[in-house]
């Protein structure tokens, strides 16, 4: 019952703060999500396959339980902002990017997005494992929705840059985890996006590399990037962003300027 | 559906990627690569011709090359349809993740199974050729056969795809359906020659089976005239396949991701 409660005096406050924060700013919204909730049917057991299918519709037992991974969920994001994603495990974030990123649908309300989004997510998750190097740049490329010439162009621009040399015409099933996710970061941004969306990636292979990729990062959020940053750690959310919310049950509870949310979150952590 | 549109256009190198992917590396550990696409076949033809040659009677279709048009056009539908089942769940993390229109993963499998089938029928060529059976005209009929095998793959191929996603054990009931399939498509008898012809109606409901009939009309330069049941229940089947599969694929394409 105090839950409850406690979720009506958050919701308030959601709608009320992005009001407020668009006066402030002129710049273009490039990310709208309106009252943007996502119900998820949790089946007390998991079913998915026709035998038990059919034995729980003969049995009447579709016992779902719903649950709501976001709700009223409201945000704005105007080009140029570095958007950091607080939250706790189990709060949301990585459906929210899902959101945002147009692979899931929400149940009630709109998400709207201008521009082309590079996720940084999970870096090579994308490849085959038979397919070498060469190839799977190919085949992921065109999964980001590259053109081929585009990608033949820019091809030594990312060999190069993932180091990989001739383990590129290796197959990728012979590369180390930070190989691929290497090449995954090198064919990922090397396209310029509007909206880049990182989930803590920065740690991308050995310690050279990760400098390099930091770098890579910094200069394109200098050329006004928007990006969406989730992590874990206030502090990486600091260093990198302007903005942040923390997300908790599927709401935002707090939003607004780095600094204060970065400290909030702390507060938060410290009680649990 | 200018969405739809702007989206194929977008990713239409992708489907040309997986497309080539799947060609590319079915054969690439193995010595004699793309040859397997035309020895497979050809060994069976051989072992069938061994064993059952004596099947047809005399005056009857040619036997090698009676039997190869049933098996080239079953092992299309076979392998594309199998394939095809578990292209969604296969590509499972990148639909998690990136934004692909779905129906790139099944499309690309019922394709490049095709293409694989279409190099295949050189070896109907060369043993039409070698076996002496005379070219006529009708051959043209083909294109009706191979069209609508194409069609009837993909409206498989797709409707399987999506309900693989919900239903994992799909793949086993699937060999058990591939295996009726198989045995009703009369790839190495007649159903003339079946003695009790009291089961036919298994036969006129199997769409393959029919169009296996319009092929080896096509091949023996009959014209389609005593087969127009096959025609167009062929037609009407595999059309319908094809709009049930999509209709199911597009309203269930957005919970893939609940459940990949």
């Amino acid at each position: 019952m105090a839950e409850t409660q406690n979720d009506e005096t958050i919701k308030n406050e959601t709608v009320a703060k992005p009001a407020a924060k668009k006066d402030k700013k002129p710049a273009e919204t490039v990310i709208e999500l309106n009252n943007v909730g996502v119900k998820f049917r949790l089946a007390e057991q998991k079913c998915d396959n026709l035998k038990e299918y059919f034995i729980r519709l003969i049995k009447r037992k579709m016992n779902y339980r719903e649950f709501w991974a976001l709700r009223e969920l409201n945000l704005k994001v105007k080009k140029g902002d570095r958007i950091g994603i607080l939250g706790l495990n189990g709060a949301g974030k990585s459906t929210l990017l899902k959101c945002i990123a147009g692979v899931l649908k929400p149940t009630e309300g709109s998400v709207t997005v201008k521009g082309n989004i590079v996720p940084l997510l999970e870096l090579g998750a994308g490849f085959d494992k038979d397919y070498t190097g060469a190839e799977n740049i190919f085949l992921y490329g065109s999964m980001l929705g590259y053109s081929k010439a585009f990608i033949r162009e820019k091809y030594n621009e990312i060999v190069e840059f993932s180091e990989l040399g001739d383990f590129i015409n290796v197959p990728v099933k012979n590369y180390s985890s930070g190989m691929k996710a290497r090449l995954g970061f090198s064919i990922a941004t090397v396209v310029e996006p509007e909206i880049l969306i990182l989930d803590e990636v920065l740690s991308v292979g050995d310690a050279k590399f990760r400098k390099k990729s930091a770098k890579k990062l910094k200069s394109m959020m200098k050329k006004g990037v928007t990006v969406l940053f989730v992590s874990h750690s206030g502090d990486q959310v600091l260093e990198n962003c302007n903005k942040a919310i923390i997300l908790e049950k599927g709401h935002i509870i707090e939003m607004g300027k780095v600094d204060a949310v970065c400290a909030r979150y702390n507060e938060i952590i410290e009680k649990k | 559906m200018n969405k739809f549109i702007k989206d194929f256009k977008k990713f239409r190198p992708l489907l040309g990627e997986l497309i080539k992917k799947d060609i590319k590396l079915k054969y690439r550990s193995s010595v004699l690569g793309v040859l397997w696409t035309l020895l497979e076949p050809l060994l069976t033809m051989i072992v069938l011709t061994l064993v059952f040659s004596n099947l047809l009677g005399r005056g009857d279709d040619n036997f090698p090359v009676y039997i190869l048009c049933g098996r080239l056009l079953y092992s299309f539908f076979s392998n594309g349809t199998k394939v095809a089942l578990k292209s969604v769940r296969k590509h499972g993390s990148m639909i998690a993740k990136v934004y692909v229109p779905k129906y790139m993963y099944p499309l690309s499998s019922v394709i490049s199974n095709y293409i694989m089938f279409l190099i295949s029928l050189i070896v109907l060529v060369g043993v039409i050729i070698f076996e002496g059976v005379p070219i006529t005209w009708y051959l043209l009929e083909a294109l009706v056969p191979l069209a609508l095998g194409f069609i009837l793959t993909l409206g498989v191929g797709i409707l399987l795809s999506a309900l693989n996603v919900f239903f994992r054990d799909l793949e086993y009931l699937w060999t058990v359906v591939m295996m009726l399939i198989m045995y009703t498509c009369a790839i190495f008898y007649k159903v003339d020659s079946l003695k009790n012809v009291a089961n036919e109606w298994i036969f006129k409901c199997n769409p393959l089976y029919s169009l296996i009939v319009l092929f080896r009309d096509a091949v023996f330069g009959r014209s389609f005239a005593n087969d127009m049941y096959h025609v167009w229940f062929s037609l009407i089947f595999s059309f319908a396949v094809l709009i049930v599969g999509v209709l199911v694929f597009w309203r269930k394409q957005d919970k893939f991701i609940l459940y990949v």
